[in-house]
């Protein structure tokens, strides 16, 4: 079995052990190689002593989704031996800890033991230093097993430790323990193994959370309320790191609020406050958080309250799976509060687009006068991903949409705050403290007419809930299109997708294709939708709609707002947590296209048997 | 009708202030609460005090929750901004809007259900984080909006309109605000004006989080014999524990009061107030010793009225959180926006 560049090493882990550091090291080194990798951290709610592991695929044609299956397993936790073993492809290699030597019962699978613990105890004389650089001391072996470049990895490690440097020799000299002892032990590098390539050379690797705050960033975002929750914890934690540096200015005070509010109803209401009063202002959550913040999305959609909310979604329903990813708070955030509520959402597919589509959602909540919901979710939020660079155009002005200075004020006769002047169902506002005699109004959440007054007419609130649709229709042209790619103009198969699935759904695609079915697929970017989704249902009679929840809650929205034939949608489900693989995607697709098959073919000959 | 405006003409002859404005220019739209509602008399001295300070109603912005008192900001200041948001958390707009524009003054108007119950949490972060505004709660004891329930500032002894028991104790929130460290606590009386207009005319001036208790009976719910946040009940059993003048600091100060009867305090604009105390009994800048009196008096069955706690330590949010002094939603995006070769340079750390 040779593989060169294309293969999947995990970490079986205890959570807490320090591994976490060790194993990003060893994805970031490969990176630094030139190899495309994909990183995955599957890790449970807890803080200490559960089973956690770290998958690394390396894949010698740039494919960003999991494979599946393992080549090289280091099998670090003795609690999950029998799976982590399961798990390793006929001809794989278990690396393990044989400081207490054991036979597994497995013959298609090489085991290298290495006694990891008794050489940290050795080397070392501290507890943490002896657990710590077990760690450090199997990136060593694999860096030898693998033949890894041991000048990147040895930068990498300088790096890391960045203005910390007495840590940088100690972890160099634990590689080092590893290597020589995979070098005088077994023959290296093995049949699976790496050479360094130019493929990811001028990409980046980076987390959609971190991505997402820089977008915030530069958005120019001033004050952000949050309430801790994984996996959006670290969006905000990004920006605050960030704004530390650029926004301070000469006099030592800072031009950004951030508030760590005392739960997700506070949070959303400091953003609320802060974009009524003129700032660039956002929040990110979870689901929980969604489901507290829903009275707020309520007021602030028909009070026309624009914010930037991100729902870095994991698993539901209720705590649900804290640690994994889904995509299940699609319904709940399009309608998200009670009575008529229709919120516009994006759907970033990758770390680059949490940046653009960040910038994206401040411009088009200022323009559209409306929450924005970034629907990220676990998997693109804390995994690292290889992407292009993040890119600003300095000629691009920050869209503050329609808000009426004093001059504006002192040029018109009247001022309605919900008076349509434009026909675009878009209105004017004014921020307090505007001018001295003219452009109050009334922010309510009770029914109002177009000078914000409140109203028990129901003509009359029924005409600005009329406008209200009519804002939120002209919103479908303004927001980001969808993605279509064409593999055939003649294909009547087509697949919907959206976020993080993008690619598992593009690989799958690609295995697909070479079968003989051709896919046509489109990735949405936004709800509601524009007139392109309609089209391409229209282009397709067989539709596979990819999503990660239970309840096809993309699909009920594709019926429901985009007209699309039920018939026609076929729904391919995954709730089980993890980032999809490409074969998963691919067997599930070809299941029903074959099934389709052999009920034409029983049909054609019930036809001819007539 | 909330909606109805008041008919636009003036008397030539009303007094104007400072800025040439009479008080009907700091009035709203005309009430809609209960004839005799406390509420009105409060909307009455806000405009009272925001007349005598001068204070330009544009750069004021009123923001409620949900309740009665809280559609009372439509009844005043119809040249302010308003929000009336979410039941229960006028106090996270406030912080918000507080941290998007430093240099309005923010006058946050609740009430005892909007406080005490539902918006309790939000109530005591915004005194924890220091928020510059004032926090008016109109405190009947009940819940007149859907009709008589009891509120969680009802008294232990006070029967409902319908002579039910309350069972539960009551939540002092000038106790709560005096713990959580709100730096200006007073307790007014709807029905005594002379005395809540300087308590409201020195919240404005103090600098951080001002918060005025003001008993305010509900005449339609709460205001029976059997009640302790009725008109007559308060009128028997308040205690004032002083008198408040507010010194603008232009103004030469002329009057000295009695040696040891009172105490000044210089707010953040520069003026003084000064407090004639009626009571010799505590020291107002002294959190333990306003606690003890206002527990030995309601355990006495007394209305305590007046500034109960005052702490000149002028701190705010922005402070804590070493904000510009610039407001936030006045810093142009060129300095907010790092630019494309900041980014380059980020993308690097990525690498």
């Amino acid at each position: 079995m040779k593989k060169i560049n294309d293969f999947v090493v995990k970490f079986a882990n205890v959570n807490g052990s320090g591994s976490a550091s060790a194993n990003l090291l060893f994805a970031k080194a490969l990176f630094r190689m030139g190899l495309s990798v994909v990183p995955k951290n599957v890790f449970p709610s807890n803080i200490q002593g559960l089973p956690t592991w770290y998958e690394v695929r390396v894949s010698q044609s740039g494919r960003g989704a999991r494979r599946g299956g393992v080549d090289v397993m280091v099998a670090m936790n003795p609690q999950t031996y029998a799976q982590d073993l399961a798990d390793i492809v006929p001809g794989g290699y278990m690396i393990y800890d044989s400081s207490l030597p054991r036979p597994f019962p497995r013959e298609d699978v090489n085991v290298l033991g290495i006694p990891i613990a008794r050489m940290c105890a050795d080397a070392y004389v501290s507890p943490r230093e002896r657990q710590l650089f077990k760690n450090v001391v199997y990136v060593g072996a694999l860096t030898a097993l693998l033949d890894m470049d041991f000048k990147v990895v040895k930068q990498t490690v300088r790096d890391r430790f960045k203005g910390n440097a007495k840590l940088v020799d100690p972890n160099v000299e634990a590689l080092k323990m590893g290597r020589e002892f995979a070098r005088r032990n077994f023959t290296c590098p093995l049949p699976i193994k790496v050479k360094k390539v130019k493929a990811a050379k001028d990409r980046i690797m980076i987390t959609g959370n971190e991505a997402a705050g820089l977008g915030c960033l530069y958005a120019g975002a001033s004050v952000a309320a949050w309430y801790p929750i994984t996996p959006s914890t670290s969006l905000v934690e990004a920006f605050e790191r960030h704004a530390k540096k650029f926004r301070l200015r000469e006099d030592g005070t800072s031009n950004v609020a951030i508030v760590q509010a005392e739960d997700e109803l506070a949070a959303i209401g400091i953003v609320i406050g802060a974009a009524w009063n003129g700032a660039r202002s956002f929040t990110s959550t979870s689901g929980p958080g969604i489901s507290l913040m829903g009275e707020f999305l309520g007021l602030a959609y028909f009070a026309e309250v624009p914010f930037v909310l991100f729902d870095v979604q994991r698993g539901g329903p209720s705590t649900g799976m804290p640690t994994r990813t889904q995509q299940s708070d699609i319904t709940t955030c399009a309608y998200a509060s009670h009575g008529d509520t229709k919120q516009v959402l994006l759907f970033p597919g990758d770390p680059k687009e949490c940046f653009d589509l960040t910038v994206d959602a401040f411009d088009l909540a200022e323009r559209l006068q409306t929450p924005v919901i970034v629907m990220s979710d676990l998997d693109i939020g804390m995994n690292e991903w290889v992407c292009d660079p993040l890119e600003w155009d300095d000629n691009r002005k920050h869209d503050r949409g329609k808000v009426m200075d004093a001059d504006m004020l002192d040029r018109v006769k009247n001022f309605g705050r919900y008076w349509d002047v434009d026909g675009d169902g878009i209105t004017y506002r004014t921020l307090p403290g505007t001018h001295p005699t003219k452009g109050a109004f009334f922010t309510r959440g009770s029914s109002h007419d177009a000078f914000a007054a409140y109203t028990e007419d129901g003509q009359v609130n029924a005409e600005n809930m009329d406008r209200l649709t009519r804002k939120f229709e002209m919103a479908a042209n303004r927001l980001p299109k969808p993605v279509i790619r064409k593999t055939s103009r003649t294909s009547k198969l087509g697949i919907i997708n959206f976020g993080s699935t993008e690619p598992a759904v593009r690989e799958a695609c690609d295995l697909l294709s070479r079968e003989g079915y051709k896919l046509n697929t489109m990735r949405l970017r936004a709800f509601p939708f524009g007139k392109e989704v309609a089209k391409f249902a229209s282009q397709h009679e067989r539709i596979f709609v990819v999503e990660q929840n239970r309840d096809a809650q993309m699909r009920s929205l594709l019926i429901n707002e985009a007209g699309i034939s039920p018939e026609k949608l076929v729904s391919v489900l995954d709730y089980e947590g993890m980032p999809l693989t490409a074969g998963w995607v691919k067997r599930k697709i070809e299941a029903v296209i074959e099934s389709d098959k052999s009920v034409a073919q029983a049909m054609q000959l019930s036809a001819q048997a007539m | 009708m909330t909606y109805m405006k008041k008919p636009n003409v003036r008397h030539p002859g009303l007094r104007k202030n400072e800025l040439g404005l009479t008080r009907r220019d700091y009035e709203g739209l005309v009430s809609t609460l209960c004839a005799g509602c406390g509420h009105d008399s409060i909307s009455a001295a806000i405009i009272e005090a925001c007349f005598e300070l001068d204070l330009p109603a544009h750069r004021l912005a009123k923001l409620s929750g949900i309740g009665c008192s809280s559609k009372t900001p439509t009844y005043f200041l119809n040249r302010s901004h308003g929000f009336n948001s979410v039941h229960g958390r006028m106090p996270s707009i406030a912080t918000g809007a507080n941290l998007a524009n430093r240099d309005l003054i923010y006058l946050g108007v609740s009430g005892d259900g909007d406080t005490a119950s539902i918006g309790l949490g939000q109530f005591c972060h915004a005194m924890r984080r220091r928020v510059n505004m004032i926090y008016i709660v109109e405190n009947n004891g009940t819940y007149g909006l859907t009709k008589g329930q009891f509120s969680a500032t009802s008294d232990r002894v006070s029967k409902s309109k319908k002579g039910e028991a309350n069972l539960f104790e009551a939540i002092d929130l000038c106790t709560l605000a005096i713990h959580l460290g709100a730096g200006f606590v007073a307790r007014g009386f709807s029905g005594d004006k002379n005395h809540l207009v300087p308590l409201i005319k020195a919240a404005f001036r103090y600098n951080g989080f001002a918060f005025i208790d003001i008993v305010s009976p509900c005449v339609t719910f709460n205001d029976h014999e059997d009640s302790t946040k009725s008109y007559d009940y308060v009128r028997a059993h308040n205690e004032a524990m002083d008198r408040l003048d507010l010194v603008p600091e232009r103004e030469e100060i002329t009057a000295q009061a009695e040696e040891g009867q009172t105490t000044t305090v210089r707010m953040h604009d520069g003026s003084l107030m000064r407090l004639h105390k009626l009571d010799d009994s505590y020291d107002p800048r002294d959190s333990e010793s306003a606690l003890t009196t206002l527990r030995k008096r309601y355990a006495k069955g007394q209305v305590v009225t007046g500034l109960l706690h005052i702490d000149d330590q002028d701190t705010d949010l922005h402070k804590l959180l070493g904000t510009t002094s610039q407001p936030l939603n006045a810093v142009p995006m060129s300095e907010l926006c790092p630019g494309n070769a900041e980014l380059a340079k980020i993308n690097k750390g990525f690498r």
